[in-house]
């Protein structure tokens, strides 16, 4: 990775040595861990996440009804609003048909054999401190490499981690735990659970639930409004800019059940937060269900970076088993010169089905997506964004780069839209494909509306393949193919990467790596 | 010793005959010039020995100080110390030149059971090596051979020999598309190397401009698949007189 010099010599100031290292070698980083990587993989059979917590659970019986969405509501103690809206959720949504204009070929998914609520049992009356979390869980985390001890983060015993991270954990439908909430408090944050929020903050949460994405916006996101579980919920007020990155990690153990979070995050005048997210899930032969709502609101000059690793459980390499990720996400740049960022990196699940979008309504505000998509076996993905131009001198940046391998499918799908009020907006969008064998496939599917003279727009796209002729050029200096794969995937994705917090580039980079081999000759 | 013995390889694709039984003994400090007409299979030669798959190898056999090169892969026969210098080096877009070369030697160094380079370590040999090819400090953040001049294509080639250290090491037509600026330094590049009298050269080369700077101790002329004429440095000056015609008739 070339972050310094580069990009920026601020930041080699910043994190002088590391950086330096990461910057000029980052494409060996891989290597050290290697060994250890393959040990793992051949003992999980290819995913490394693969493994399965025994813990008991409180699940509701499979089946979506008004029944199901009381109890869910009841578990959670809500408020008669919130039931209300659910239960109306509901009757939207019934009244709606899955949606087919999508590329990937989906199973057909019964949603009366799903269970829509399950929790670990100790997680009964909630944890009041980490002390109280159930030591099983705790492993689980460790396991994943996600700390949340907070005073092991701090002794530096866990991770080698010079930042702070806050981590919100949520395991199947519960928050199980969340750190440093005392710390951002004392800064005015506030980083929770929403199920918490719903309790403690509900002017906050009646205001802008559904603000940016409505109940009905589609099928899924009428699904998530009805029987949404948990999820975090972040508060920035105004002029604060957080001073940790808060990141959420979402975990899906339960066989059968589905997993419908609510993230909603609100960055007040003037604020700034970055975010980030991980996912992960044991190895089933059944396909899971993965339908969060994700929404961001950013009020004047205010700034969000979300960015997400996804490593679902992608199915074994017939296609069997394998999350189904079908996600809504959308910020609103509410306020002049607010910005939005969504970085994403995409490697796991069976069939990944999302767009991560931007409403710029605040004049001179800008919108970014950077996303890498990594398709194998038989995944699938159907993903990109939607950058809608309201606001005077908007402004949006869309680079994606799909990385399709053995019998992936891979498909950008964007649009970019420019209403006749916008006047003076900029688009510039880039898709990049990468192809690796012959018998995988990229589309490209962009969208383009503008609807004033005074805006420009740029669309540039390459497709190209890892050819005979570079391999054998690393081969000859030495790369064993697989590293060399990996160096030239890791060069193709840079351009993404380094919009990630760097803790994040340096796993995504491994990420990528290790998603490949096996994939080339 | 690089030993190559009655080596005879065909095109994988259609089988069709192009190395037909050359024999050529290399050793550490010898500079050997392998010159000839083109499609007589001179880079062929460079191939089949770095271990390209587009060729097969129908009789003959090669070791390198008594391995047996022809049973080894290619990221093999490089990490126990085989460098081909490409005519035509390839570009490698997001991957930048620190990042490649670091990766390269890392992986050499870890066959030999040692330690990887850090970066601090990497950046000085590398910034001494690249000040006296005449390369300025940015190459390292470009990527490999993305818009490089033919001539800075060169310079990474001997860049890449320099840290690498290779036993053997064969350069094929490094001097095409070279001007005589360039060609000084590639050459300059090879002779520090020769210096040390740790590597052994195969140059393959169309013209003699090259052997004005490198004065090979063997000069052989390569015609149709196998050497047909060996000496020194008198059949160069020969091949540039009277053409390829002349001397392989003769």
């Amino acid at each position: 990775m070339r972050f310094g010099l580069f990009y920026g010599k601020d930041l080699i100031t910043l994190h002088a040595l590391w950086l330096f290292d990461f910057y000029l070698c980052g494409n060996d980083f891989f290597m050290p861990a290697e060994q250890e990587t393959l040990d793992q993989i051949d003992a999980l059979g290819g995913y490394k996440y693969g493994f399965e917590t025994t813990i008991e659970s409180d699940v509701a019986p499979a089946g979506l009804n008004a029944d199901v969405v009381r109890m869910i509501s009841a578990k959670k103690e809500e408020p008669e609003w919130l039931l209300d809206w659910r239960l109306k959720a509901l009757e939207r949504f019934e009244a709606m048909t899955m949606p087919t204009w999508q590329k990937p070929g989906i199973t057909p998914i019964d949603l009366q054999k799903i269970s829509y609520f399950s929790a670990p049992k100790s997680m009964k009356d909630g944890p009041k401190s980490l002390d109280e979390v159930d030591p099983e869980l705790l492993r689980t985390y460790e396991k994943l490499g996600i700390p949340l001890h907070e005073r092991e983060i701090l002794a530096g015993v866990v991770g080698a981690s010079e930042r702070k991270i806050a981590v919100d954990a949520v395991f199947d439908s519960v928050s199980v735990a969340t750190t440093f909430r005392e710390e951002l408090a004392r800064a005015g944050v506030i980083f929770c659970p929403i199920s918490e929020a719903v309790k403690n903050h509900p002017e906050l949460v009646k205001k802008y639930l559904g603000s940016v994405v409505p109940v009905t916006d589609n099928y899924f996101s009428a699904l998530n409004s009805a029987v949404f579980t948990d999820g975090s919920f972040v508060y920035i007020p105004e002029g604060v800019r957080c001073p940790m990155e808060l990141s959420t990690y979402f975990r899906i153990n339960e066989r059968n059940t589905g997993q419908f979070e609510r993230t909603l995050i609100i960055a007040e005048k003037g604020s700034y937060v970055s975010y980030l997210e991980g996912c992960t899930a044991p190895m089933r032969d059944e396909n899971q269900l993965h339908a969060a709502v994700v929404e961001l609101v950013a009020h004047e000059d205010a700034e969000i970076k979300y960015s997400t690793v996804q490593n679902w459980y992608p199915g074994d390499k017939d296609g069997k088993g394998g999350i189904f990720n079908f996600v809504t996400k959308r910020g609103l740049c509410a306020g002049a010169r607010s910005k939005i960022s969504w970085t994403q990196v995409e490697t796991g699940s069976a069939i990944t089905w999302k767009y991560p979008s931007c409403i710029l309504k605040g004049d001179d505000s800008v919108g970014e997506f950077y996303s890498v998509a990594l398709t194998r076996a038989k995944q699938m993905a159907d993903t990109g964004t939607k950058m809608i131009h309201l606001g005077k001198r908007t402004k949006s940046v869309i680079i994606s780069k799909g990385i399709s391998a053995e019998r992936g499918d891979n498909m950008y799908r964007g649009l970019v839209k420019i209403q006749p009020e916008a006047k003076g907006s900029r688009n510039y969008t880039q898709c990049d494909s990468l192809l690796i064998g012959d018998q995988c496939g990229a589309h490209t599917i962009p969208y383009i509306q503008v609807k004033n003279a005074s805006s420009t727009v740029e669309h540039e796209a390459t497709t190209s393949k890892i050819s005979d002729d570079q391999l054998f050029y690393c081969a000859q200096r030495g790369l064993e193919e697989q590293d060399a794969v990996a160096m030239i995937v890791n060069g193709f994705a840079k351009e993404v990467l380094q919009h990630l917090p760097m803790e994040f580039a340096v796993e995504a980079q491994k990420l990528l790596g290790i998603s490949l081999e096996g994939s080339v000759g | 010793m690089l030993d190559i013995k009655e080596l005879y390889a065909e095109l994988a694709e259609d089988n069709k005959a192009i190395l037909k039984g050359v024999s050529l003994a290399i050793k550490p400090g010898e500079v050997h010039a392998v010159m000839g007409p083109n499609g007589a299979g001179k880079s062929t030669l460079g191939y089949v020995l770095a271990g390209r798959e587009d060729y097969t190898v129908t009789t003959g056999n090669v070791t390198m100080d008594g391995q047996d090169l022809l049973e080894m892969d290619a990221d093999a026969r490089a990490r126990a110390g085989l460098f081909l210098a490409f005519q035509y080096p390839v570009e490698l877009p997001g991957v930048n030149v620190a990042s490649f070369l670091r990766t390269c030697l890392n992986a050499k160094r870890a066959e030999n059971g040692e330690e990887p380079m850090n970066a601090a370590v990497f950046l000085k040999l590398a910034r001494a090596e690249m000040a006296t090819l005449g390369m300025s400090d940015n190459f390292l953040q470009r990527f490999v051979n993305v818009g490089f001049s033919g001539g800075e294509k060169k310079r990474l080639e001997m860049l890449q020999m320099a840290l690498l250290a290779p036993k053997y090491a064969i350069l094929d037509e490094t001097d095409s598309g070279l001007d005589i600026d360039a060609l000084r330094i590639v050459a300059e590049g090879v002779n520090r190397v020769r210096e040390k009298g740790t590597t052994g050269f195969l140059i393959i080369t169309h013209y003699q401009r090259l052997l004005d700077y490198i004065k090979p101790d063997f000069v052989h002329v390569f015609a149709d698949g196998k050497i047909v004429k060996s000496g020194g440095m008198e059949i160069a000056e020969a091949l540039e007189k009277e053409g390829y015609s002349g001397v392989v008739a003769a």
